[in-house]
């Protein structure tokens, strides 16, 4: 098991942490560069700062746009009618208790009494699942990937799955995507496209992004050859579903077919077919809903982590699922070795990552998911007190996002560490993995950015030629991009530039001639 | 031949049968538990409710409820040989509202809406057999009037009983009719696969839902039939069985009769029990249809030759067997490297890829019938267009009106992707298939057309310079449909083949008639055309609607849309699992075939009249996945490239593609498309 001790220290405050070479982090002043033998491999990415000052926080806190008209008293009947459309039968009932007509006095108490039974049954549900009675806004802020959905400029964050573009989400709901090969940055702006919660592009295609909002799932179709910097709201097909809002996770098929979108209010996760925006609800009650989910890269499996202490594995093929009850809360985050055949997990109100086995993914097991029985422990990430010459620093706790880059070598974990205790800060600790033929974690070192700034969002590159690429959003508003430098022994498939060599275990291997 | 269409025969029968026989089991056994709720739900008396569940218990066991629940199976298993009867993979669109009403008076439809009517009725006698109370005998003795004289007692008619039973025949009907009109005997194939069990229970509370609104509806209906037309039936039944009529009691086709909630509660609740019951057999046996069937890849015995894979897909089966074996191909291409691996073994004498062979060509050549019936669709479309802008009246269209420059522009572009996808893909469509088409040069050259047209084309071509001047020849090729003149017929008539292509399609060979009569008839049916066009009436019943056509088109895309995923799939596969290279022979190929539909489908969806977003699909019981279907395919064709671009990666630029699709192909490389 690996632990934090085993850590080097991390680098003195007002390093940044540059790259990765040799197996050491190499940290240093911002303005120096990568050593010139790597620096034509990487490719030109844009280094962003998106401060939080010139974006408009939206000054939509008002849902409708009923206060500048003014107020008109129309007929008990049409408010009634307005009020069941906008918010159903308790807005109905609230509008029935609130009436001042004459002679309606039965009608008044009754609705009255039916609300408050209304009120009551929701909180008895709420009670049940207590994520129920959380505003949207807050849900998305408890069960999002980013460490400080409300108060960050950066909400989401996706890398494009072939390609040197990536998208990301502001807090005035806008989308631009920055691509390295084009000046251009398109910003998308929807109508409906408010308190964006998770972004996904779709694998084998140019360009299309699906986006997580508050009550829908917009897909944008974007010209990838087109000038413009503002699509227009045309482009993007809107999937909605009764009760299946806000909507806090997404994850595409790897074969680019199906999307998936998931809602904590929702105990089904959707199963979209976006080209004719048609879905099929996969019922699983219990867990009161789904916050979290992620396909496994080869395809084979998704992981559904619900608001309880309780996460599912489903199997893709059947769409049967195996059902992991956890001890203490609930699943935060998890992620997918290359090959689907192990997982990553971490648990609210504990400091370790788990680990769970799967067995290896043959096709002719249908609706099997295959797990092992228990889930081991393979990291400590308890609280460690490093002594440096500076000072001495505090990190640790709990994990809040976790990812694993698309070799299987590096996995970069956001420790959230503990709001109680003043040295504690959140950081991002990167292991050395290995998958086969036995896993190993092995520690890397701690990533460290600018003066005062936290990490917000991690993510890989998809398909980094010369090893890993990590990108760090940070709570100052600053995206960087982190390379780590080694030879894999597994290349990352769908790369651009060159073609995947075959995969491990290939039949290739046969010799041509035999020995006799 | 017939031994093989016998063999196929079989085959569905044993595909199939099993498949019916459970799936009409299980609606049978889901009887009894409908009629228990329905039992439960027609006594609710919700004042007194401990005797209200005790009654209905004890009414669960007695003689008559058994009996009906018998009569009501055999009811199921006619409603579900009709099913299996009329169901199809394919949907049939109706094009225009005459259309629609000869699909509704085609005989077979009659049999359809008249057995349902009668099975209705069964379901309605079993209802009032089983509600007991006021409705359950035809006759029943009058009230005794105060007149003592009047001793003799005498058997009335009971209206209620007879509201009832017309009641059932009607929802019959009405199940009969929207069984017609919503396609639901298309069936529909899921984009997820799961098990039998959980599909049913997904679609169970949607069914429940579908059939208490529909019956609020058919019963509303019905009540209004009654009210104008109920005295014809209660007259006849009067008068055949020699009933009277209580004069005591509300006749029912009036407003006060129809006004009773009771009535109409029963009335409702018996057409709710009648779709439910009925909605299941037909839900059941879709879920069973529709699961998917392992079709072995090698044949492990010598007489299972005809039920494996390959086998199956180059012989010509029944379309249900067609979808299945398509559909086995898409998830053993997906999910199973064991039976991919048996997709590209070589034969053991010989080491032919047989079954590679067989699976990819026939997937080819599906893909290549829908580039022809696209490009026939578009031809006819921009021909339609053509004729529809310059005036009648005019003899002469100068080619330089607007809306002809567009059109040109329209067809030379696909002109010229035809001669590309003739250049390219010959081999595997015929060349009688292709459309015929007198395209300045390129085809002389060309060694697939031929001899006779490119003779043709020496004849009319070279003596006139087509190039630069101001007539273009597409006007004159189009010029049969545009000129309605006999001269310009005779002047223009070497071109006969060129007349639309969708006809000689249709036909399938050249005419045979002497050209001059065919072009005259021709002529005359256009004029036919053009003078009832214009009288609204005839226009109403006889326009196609742009829509149902295009949903024509695109109506068995889901074959298609399973051989591309199939195909790519495997092509992808092929990369790292391919021993024996059998794939990169035919690599080229897929290639173009799939490069050349794109470029049609791209082209089919900046026609006017097509929207390029799919419509909203209300989440209800009945399916309409085939209206949305080519959006599917236009999704899943460049998902396709991108899979193989993506694996395949530079290499592809090895692999002998036209220049023009080469550029097509690096664009895919680069994700630009």
């Amino acid at each position: 098991m690996c632990s934090l001790g085993l850590f080097p220290p991390p680098p003195p405050p007002g390093d940044v942490t540059l790259y990765e070479l040799n197996n050491a982090l190499v940290c240093g002043r911002l303005s120096e560069q990568i050593p010139l033998a790597f620096q034509s491999q990487v490719p030109d990415l844009p280094v962003l700062s998106l401060p939080k000052e010139p974006l408009k926080a939206h000054g939509r806190l008002e849902p409708s746009a009923r206060p500048p008209f003014i107020h008109h008293r129309e007929s008990l009947w049409k408010r009634c009618l307005s009020a069941w459309r906008d918010t159903g039968l308790c807005g109905l009932l609230r509008e029935l208790a609130s009436a001042e007509e004459e002679g309606l006095r039965w009608l008044r108490t009754g609705s009255s009494h039916a609300l408050a039974v209304c009120r009551w049954l929701s909180s008895l549900h709420g009670s049940l699942f207590p994520h129920l009675s959380l505003t949207s806004e807050d849900m998305i802020t408890a069960f999002s990937q980013a460490v400080d959905w409300a108060g960050c400029t950066i909400r989401a964050f996706a890398w494009h799955p072939h390609t040197n573009k990536f998208a990301v989400a502001l807090l005035d709901d806008s989308i631009r995507v920055y691509n390295s090969s084009s000046a251009t940055v398109p910003s998308l702006k929807h109508r409906l496209q408010r308190n964006v919660a998770s972004m996904a592009w779709k694998p084998l295609c140019a360009s299309i992004l699906a986006v997580a909002c508050q009550s829908c799932v917009l897909v944008w179709h974007l010209d990838p050859t087109s000038l413009s910097t503002r699509p227009s709201s045309g482009c993007a097909q809107v999937l909605s579903y009764p009760g299946h809002s806000p909507v806090t996770s997404l994850a595409w098929a790897p074969s680019g077919e199906r999307l998936l979108s998931a809602s904590p209010v929702d105990t089904a996760m959707l199963v979209w077919d976006v080209s004719t925006e048609s879905c099929v609800q996969l019922q699983w009650f219990g867990g009161g809903g789904v916050t979290y989910l992620a396909w496994s890269p080869d395809g084979s499996k998704v992981l559904a982590a619900t608001p309880s202490a309780v996460f599912r594995v489903w199997e893709a093929q059947m769409w049967t699922c195996e059902r992991w009850p956890t001890i203490k809360g609930r699943c935060q985050t998890g992620c997918w070795s290359p090959d689907g055949s192990r997982l990553l997990f971490t648990v609210l109100g504990e400091s370790v990552i788990y680990s769970l086995s799967f067995s290896e993914y043959r096709g002719e097991m249908q609706g099997q998911v295959g797990g092992s029985k228990t889930a081991s422990i393979v990291a400590d990430l308890a609280e460690t007190t490093f002594e440096t010459l500076y000072g001495e620093e505090r990190i640790g706790g709990e994990v809040h996002s976790m990812v694993w880059d698309p070799t299987g070598e590096r996995l970069a974990v956001i420790i959230r560490g503990h709001p109680e205790s003043p040295g504690s800060q959140p950081a991002i600790a990167v292991f050395r993995t290995r998958n086969s033929p036995v896993f190993e974690l092995l520690p890397c070192g701690f990533v460290r950015g600018e003066r005062g700034a936290r990490p917000q969002l991690i993510s890989f590159h998809p398909c980094f030629p010369q090893g890993a690429l990590l990108t760090v959003c940070w709570s100052s508003g600053k995206i960087s991009h982190i390379p780590f430098f080694f030879v894999s022994t597994l290349e990352p498939r769908a790369s651009p530039r060159r073609s995947p060599v075959p995969v491990l275990g290939s039949v290739r291997e046969q010799p041509l001639f035999s020995e006799l | 031949m017939e031994a093989a269409a016998g063999g196929q025969r079989a085959l569905l029968r044993q595909v199939l049968g099993w498949r019916v026989a459970a799936a009409i089991t299980w609606s049978v056994l889901l009887l009894p538990i409908c009629t228990a709720a329905f039992i439960v739900l027609s006594g609710l008396d919700p004042f007194h409710p401990v005797r209200w569940i005790s009654n209905s218990f004890n009414d669960l066991y007695t003689s008559y409820v058994i009996f009906c629940i018998f009569l009501m199976s055999v009811v199921i298993i006619v409603i579900s040989i009709f099913n299996v009867e009329f169901y199809a993979v394919v949907p049939s669109i109706p094009c225009s509202r005459l259309a629609l009403i000869g699909k509704i008076i085609h005989p077979q439809q009659v049999i359809h809406s008249f057995v349902h009517a009668i099975m209705g009725m069964l379901v309605a006698w079993c209802a009032t057999v089983m509600t007991k109370g006021r409705f359950q005998f035809l006759a029943v003795s009058c009230t005794p009037s105060e007149s003592p004289e009047d001793a003799v007692p005498q058997m009335c008619l009971n209206e209620y009983h007879l509201f009832f039973l017309l009641s059932g025949a009607f929802l019959g009907y009405s199940y009969s009719l929207f069984y017609l009109i919503n396609n639901m005997n298309y069936l529909p194939f899921p984009i997820i696969q799961q098990y039998k069990y959980l599909r049913f229970r997904r679609s169970l509370p949607l069914l429940i839902k579908h059939s208490c609104v529909e019956s609020l509806y058919f019963v509303r209906n019905f009540c209004v039939t009654y009210y104008f037309f109920g005295y014809i039936p209660k007259v006849w039944i009067c008068t055949t069985m020699d009933l009277h009529t209580d004069s005591k009691l509300h006749p029912l086709d009036t407003l006060s009769g129809l006004l009773d909630l009771s009535l109409f509660y029963h009335t409702w609740l018996s057409g709710v029990f009648l779709l439910m019951t009925w909605y299941i057999a037909w839900l059941l046996f879709k879920i069973y249809a529709t699961e998917s069937h392992h079709f072995p890849i090698q044949p492990t015995f010598a007489q299972e030759t005809d039920q494996c894979l390959p086998k199956i897909l180059s012989s010509n089966p029944p379309l249900l067997i067609k979808f299945l074996a398509l559909q086995d191909l898409m998830l053993l291409s997906q999910y199973s490297p064991v039976r991919r691996q048996e997709v590209f073994s070589l034969s053991q004498p010989g080491g032919h890829p047989h079954n590679w062979t067989a699976i990819s060509r026939e997937c080819l050549s599906l893909l290549s019938d829908l580039t022809q019936r696209l490009i026939a669709q578009q031809e006819a479309a921009a021909a339609a267009n053509g004729r529809a802008k310059p005036p009648v009246g005019e003899l002469k269209v100068p080619p330089q009106t607007p809306g002809a420059v567009g059109i040109e522009d329209m067809s030379f572009q696909s002109q010229r992707s035809n001669i590309v996808l003739r250049a390219s893909m010959s081999p595997l469509v015929k060349p009688s298939l292709m459309p015929v088409k007198t395209s300045p040069g390129s085809d002389v050259g060309s060694p697939f057309s031929s001899p006779a047209l490119s003779y043709k084309m020496g004849v009319v071509d070279v003596k006139s310079p087509w190039h630069g001047s101001v007539q273009s020849p597409h006007v004159v090729r189009r010029g049969p449909k545009l000129w309605t003149s006999l001269s310009d017929q005779q002047m223009n008539g070497s071109h006969h083949e060129s007349l639309p292509v969708l006809s000689a399609a249709r036909t399938g060979s050249e005419a045979v008639q002497p050209r001059f009569i065919y072009t005259w008839l021709q002529n005359k049916q256009e004029q036919m055309k053009t003078f009832l066009s214009k009288r609204a009436l005839i226009m109403y019943f006889f326009s196609k609607h742009p829509e149902a056509s295009i949903q024509a088109v695109f109506s068995d895309a889901q074959m298609h849309i399973w051989a591309l995923e199939g195909l790519s799939h495997l092509v992808a596969a092929s990369f790292t699992e391919d021993q024996f290279g059998v794939v990169q022979t035919t690599l080229p190929a897929i290639l173009n075939t799939l490069l050349t539909l794109q470029e049609v489908v791209d082209r089919h969806f900046k026609l006017p009249h097509v929207s390029s977003k799919p419509p909203r699909i209300s989440g209800s019981l009945v399916d309409t996945s085939y209206k949305t279907l080519r959006f599917a395919l236009r999704a899943s064709l460049k998902t396709a490239l991108y899979r193989i671009t993506t694996v395949f990666g530079e290499h592809l630029n090895a692999v002998q593609v036209s220049t023009e699709h080469k550029k097509r192909l690096q664009q895919f490389l680069e994700y630009k498309e």
